[in-house]
Order: structure tokens, then sequence, then C-alpha cells
């Protein structure tokens, strides 16, 4: 059985601010870390890996060569293979350029039975790209997978759970799921993997490597939307600040609470 | 192609250095006196617009462009669970009415299932100009599969201009599958929407994870899809119903599937804050869980729902249920008292519509002061037990 993982390496803080006089962000650090999401997301294969036998799992990332150290950490973790995929011409990619390019990855890589994404970035957080990538490879989907309840010879039967209700469905290999926080508990990277896999070669691809060669369907071009304008968000003027010692903040509180008859 | 091209023979240290700082995604790199972009670049042409003039430029390929007055249309679609509407989709219709009176388009909805008829009876009373019924055994559950092919036969028979979805988690599993269906843009989470007069939906939601705004469009691709989460607009009034049910063929759809629904549970109910009037929410200034019974008399005495922050989730602390934000609900009860909360772009989005805020943070420069009533600066560990006295005073 063979499992792709789809991981990003995000920013690892997300105290981003913008200048109102300049426009520009302003990034606080330049830290970077693998998307927690991505770490439920591949404690579920290493469970399938222990559920069944002959797991292979594969960790795919896309980014700027630094990303190599996402998948070192998943080949850590216990990942057997990687694959980075970088290209110049993948910048400006949005939610559609982004899944096509993971998509046509997947279809190099070849011969998968199932792919796990993470639900969502911390960065981009639209939890999208999983079903995205789905649909570009005609796969079924299952989203917020929290059990895998059983692997089957030609599927697996997984618990999946909504707003206000569980679900169990069985769903026939190849297929996408995409796990959700919280769902295991994700194992560290061990020490004697890394002696295993100190020299271990990352492969990596770019856009001439995939099937579709055609350049205007990845990166900004690839892309339907665009962001026009980034603004800080809008504050209220009329705050009035309350200062004083705990006994005075809590009467005004109190006082507020009183004059506007909730008390 | 469209990419960003550096012009060299302008670039010193200085400039190099200076362009390495404005870029919020670290995709300069500067070698032997050489600055190039790597494949961190998202185009967000900053260095373009606020960098020395002249060094980076925006080169643009021409594109074929489409005709947009051949679309026309604003869509919801319903959202429907054991043939109960979802709200968020009745919300979203007071939106599209909105937007459609500033391009004079027609409000549509879509509704898949079987036996719907009182939702395309309400989906009329809240004044669509037409309901579109797909009704078969297949989509007596919602299957992303099945249902996708639902909404590709709708657009590829009235080439609509826009598409709307809640934001819930079937309306996030199932809107990114059509966009990519139809190889379209997808907004998520939006919490403002606007149009121009030529129809380009303006979909504004936090971005890059951060304290920002941003505003999306969809300059060349139809339809024009987007999310939003419930509570984020208000639902309309009800009316005299004028407008027209079409029964749709379902012949050619597939129903093919490899999902198969073993077995549904329903979750056990929590208090909705959804609904709530007044919340008393908390955040990571509380060391551990049980210091937040600090706040049960004031819960009590107010008769408050208690709502929190992700990391409180991420605790255990709460129910998933109870989460305010982007990730969680969307709260607009009529007063909300935040406790020891930083206020991220996404809390504030999920509650910024409250009648009366109060906030009490030790620091005074935390985002959510922003836009509160009452801003209390104080540590809640020294207030609480003083207002638990006052309080008792008046049981």
């Amino acid at each position: 059985m063979k499992i792709i993982t789809c991981i990003k390496q995000v920013p690892a803080s997300t105290n981003v601010q913008v200048d109102p006089k300049t426009g520009v962000l302003i990034r606080d650090g330049n830290n970077v870390k693998m998307n927690p999401f991505d770490l439920y997301a591949l404690e579920t294969a290493f469970q399938i890996n222990s559920m069944t036998s002959n797991v292979n799992i594969h960790s795919v990332t896309m980014g700027p060569l630094s990303a190599k150290s996402v998948l070192e950490e998943a080949l850590y973790m216990g990942s057997n293979t990687a694959t980075l995929i970088s290209d110049r011409r993948f910048a400006g990619a949005d939610v559609l350029a982004t899944s096509y390019t993971l998509s046509q990855l997947i279809k190099h890589i070849n011969n998968y039975d199932l792919v796990i994404c993470g639900k969502q970035t911390t960065d981009g957080d639209t939890a999208q790209v999983g079903p995205e990538i789905a649909e570009f490879l005609n796969i079924p989907h299952v989203p917020y997978v929290k059990e895998i309840i059983e692997i089957k010879d030609k599927s697996i039967l997984l618990r999946s759970t909504y707003d206000d209700y569980d679900e169990i469905v069985e769903v026939y290999f190849p297929c996408l799921i995409t796990v959700d926080k919280g769902s295991n508990v994700p194992r560290l990277p061990s020490y004697k993997r890394k002696i295993a896999f100190k020299n271990a070669v990352i492969e990596t691809i770019s856009l001439n490597d995939l099937n579709d060669k055609n350049p205007n369907n990845y990166g900004l071009n690839g892309s339907p939307t665009q962001v026009d304008e980034i603004f800080p968000p809008t504050s209220n003027t009329d705050s009035i600040e309350v200062f004083g010692s705990p006994k005075e903040l809590s009467e005004s509180l109190f006082k507020i609470l009183k004059e506007s008859k909730y008390l | 192609m469209s990419y960003i091209k550096v012009n060299n023979d302008k670039v010193t240290k200085e400039i190099a250095e200076k362009l390495i700082n404005i870029c919020p995604f670290n995709a300069f790199d500067y070698e032997n006196s050489k600055l190039s972009i790597n494949a961190s670049c998202k185009i967000c042409k900053i260095c373009v617009k606020k960098g020395p003039v002249g060094v980076c430029e925006f080169i643009e390929d021409e594109k074929i462009l489409i005709n947009k007055e051949k679309y026309k249309g604003i869509t919801v679609y319903i959202e429907q669970r054991n043939n109960i509407a979802h709200l968020v989709s009745w919300e979203l219709i007071g939106k599209a009415k909105e937007l459609a009176i500033k391009t004079k388009e027609n409000v549509y909805a879509v509704v898949i299932g079987n036996d719907v008829e009182n939702i395309v009876k309400e989906a009329l009373e809240f004044g669509v100009d037409k309901v579109f019924v797909y009704e078969d055994d297949a989509y007596k559950e919602f299957n992303v599969e099945i249902y996708t092919n639902v909404i590709n036969s709708f657009y590829q028979k009235y080439k609509v201009n826009v598409i709307l979805f809640g934001g819930t988690t079937q309306g996030r599993s199932f809107a990114p599958r059509v966009a990519a269906r139809l190889k379209t843009g997808l907004t998520a989470d939006c919490t403002m929407l606007d149009i121009t007069e030529d129809g380009d939906l303006l979909q504004i939601r936090p971005a890059f994870g951060g304290n920002i705004m941003a505003k999306i469009n969809t300059p060349n691709h139809r339809p024009q899809l987007a999310t939003i989460r419930y509570k984020m607009f208000d639902e309309p009034k009800k009316a005299n119903p004028k407008g027209k049910v079409i029964r749709e063929s379902n012949d050619n759809i597939s129903k093919k599937t490899t999902i198969e629904i073993i077995q549904s549970f329903e979750k056990p109910q929590v208090s909705d804050i959804s609904d709530a009037e007044i919340i008393i929410s908390v955040g990571r200034a509380f060391k551990k869980k049980k210091d937040i019974e600090l706040l049960e008399p004031l819960r009590k005495i107010l008769n408050a729902e208690f709502a929190c922050t992700r990391p409180l989730i991420e605790n255990g602390w709460f129910d998933a249920r109870k989460q305010i934000g982007l990730s969680g609900r969307t709260v607009k009860p009529k007063l909300i008292i935040n406790f020891g909360i930083s206020g991220a772009v996404q809390y504030i989005e999920g509650m910024k519509d409250s009648e009366l805020i109060i906030s009490i943070n030790t620091d005074k420069h935390n985002k959510l002061f922003d836009i509160s009533h009452y801003s209390i600066h104080g540590d809640l560990y020294e207030i609480l037990p003083k207002l638990n006295d006052l309080l008792d005073q008046i049981l």
C-alpha cells in the first residue's frame, strides 16, 4: 500500500501586521516550521503502517528549496521517501494553482492508494487544497477524519467529524483524506532515524518533470484569484479606556454592567 | 508568463538589503552581487510598489479576456441535512440580494436533495427570483462526488456569475471540489462581500495567517465562488414569494460514487454560542482550567454562555463548538466580555459585530482593545476576586 502525505512549511509566527502608512507587511521573524495540521496527517499514515503490512509512506511538499527541512522532519518521524517540487514559475499560486501543481506531482509519483493532507494550513487557513487535489486526481475525498477504523483490501473505513454529526464511511482506493488536529498524538522525530537518513537524498523536481509542462497552468498565471489590496482590520475609535487599581477596575466593570442594565 | 523581473544593473548592496527587508515572504536571494527571486515569491508586488523605483518590474503577458456579460445570476447553494436548511443559506440570500441590486442581476437558489418542498418554499419566501430544484433518491444524503456533478450540470446550463456556499464543515468540503471541477477561483471564509458594476465579486478575508485583511477578486474567471461563515451576515426578512420554481432533470447527472456512508451519529447538543445573547469569553491568560471558575458568579448573574479562543480548545478545556473565530463560531451577542484574550484577527472577525464589547487585558497593545467599547487595563486574577465580592453583595 502506498500512501502520499502532502505537507507544507509555514511561518512559525502568525504575528504579521500591515504598516498603515506604507501598506507594507511586517512579519515577525523569519522562522519556519511544519504546518501543525500536517503532523496529524503524518501520524495517521504511521498508524496505518502499524495496522497493515507493506506500507510505503512518501511525503511531498511544494515550496522553495529551503522547504526540504519539513521533508527531513517527515523522514525522521517515519516516512520512507520524500519529494520536493520547487520552481520559480509556481510563484503567486492561489488555491487552484497550488492544488493543480500538487495533483501533477502526485500523478508523477503514481501508483498510490491513499493521499493524506492536514485539514488546513496555519498560513492560508482555507482548508481547500485537499478537496481540490482530489478533484484534479478524479478520486473521492473524505474530510475531517478523526479515526481510521479498518484497512480493507480495496477500501478504508473511517470516522469523520462535522459540525453537528459524525459519520462512518467506507471509501475505495485510491482516495484522499484530510485529518484534523487532535485526531491522534503525533510522534516526535526519532534520533535513530535521523542518523539512518543522514545521507538520504531528497528527490527534487521542477515543472519540467511534470506531465503538464504548460507554465500557464501554474503559479500566478494558473491562479484565477488575485489579491487586490491588503489592509489592517478596522478598529472602533470610540473605545473607553479604563485604568486603575484592581479594586477600581472591578468597580468600573460592575458600574458598566449596571449602567447597561445587565446587573 | 507573468513574473517579477529584477533589473540587476540597478542593484547595489543597500538596495538588495532594502528589498530583502520589505519582502514579507523572504523571496529574495542576494549572492555574488546578484539579486534573484526564489520560489517563495507570492507576487504580492510589494517590491514593485514600495521598493526602490525601477529595480523590480512586474511583467505580465496579455490575456484573452472573457466576456463578463455572458455570466449572470448570483446563486446561493442551499445547504440542507435531513431536509432542514442550514440557516447560513438564508443569510447568504440576504447578501446576494444586496449584491444583485448593484449589478441588476437575478438571485438564484439551488436546492439538492430528496423531498425538499419545505426548503423550496422557504427560499421563495426569502425573495429569490428562481429556485432550481434537483431531486433524486441519490441526493438524500450529502455526497461530495454526486453533489459536485449536480452543481457542474447547473453551471454548464445557466453560466451564472457567482455561487455562494455556507462556510460550514459540509460547505468547506464541497465548494473546493466545485472550484476545481469548474477550474475557477474560490475564496474561503469571506467576512465581507461587495461587487463592482461589471460583476466582479470583491471578497474580503483575513490573510497570511495574521492581523491583515486582503481584498481578493477573480478578474477573468467565472463562476466566482466564495464560502461565508454562519452569522457573518443578517437573515433577510420574509416576504410574499414572487420567484419561480424550476425543476431540473437529473437523467444526465452521474450518481456514481465510491464513498459509502455506513453510519451517521448526531452529536449531543451543546448550547450554541451562535445564538447566545450574553457571552463571557476566555483566552490564554487563564493559567489553568480551574481558574475559569472565578467567572462562575458573573456567568450566573448575567445568565451568560461561556465561549473561548482556539488555544483553549487545543488544551481540551472546552467543547470545540464553544470556540469563537473563523475556525469556530461567529457570534453577535448583545454583550460580550473578553477575559485575557489577545485578539488574533481570526477571533476578532468572529465577534466584532457584538453590540457591547468589554475586554479585560494586561497588554495595552492587544488588538481586541481596538474594537472594544470598554477596554479595561488590568489583570483578571486581581480584578475577578474583587468583582466577586461586589457581586456577592447584590446576590
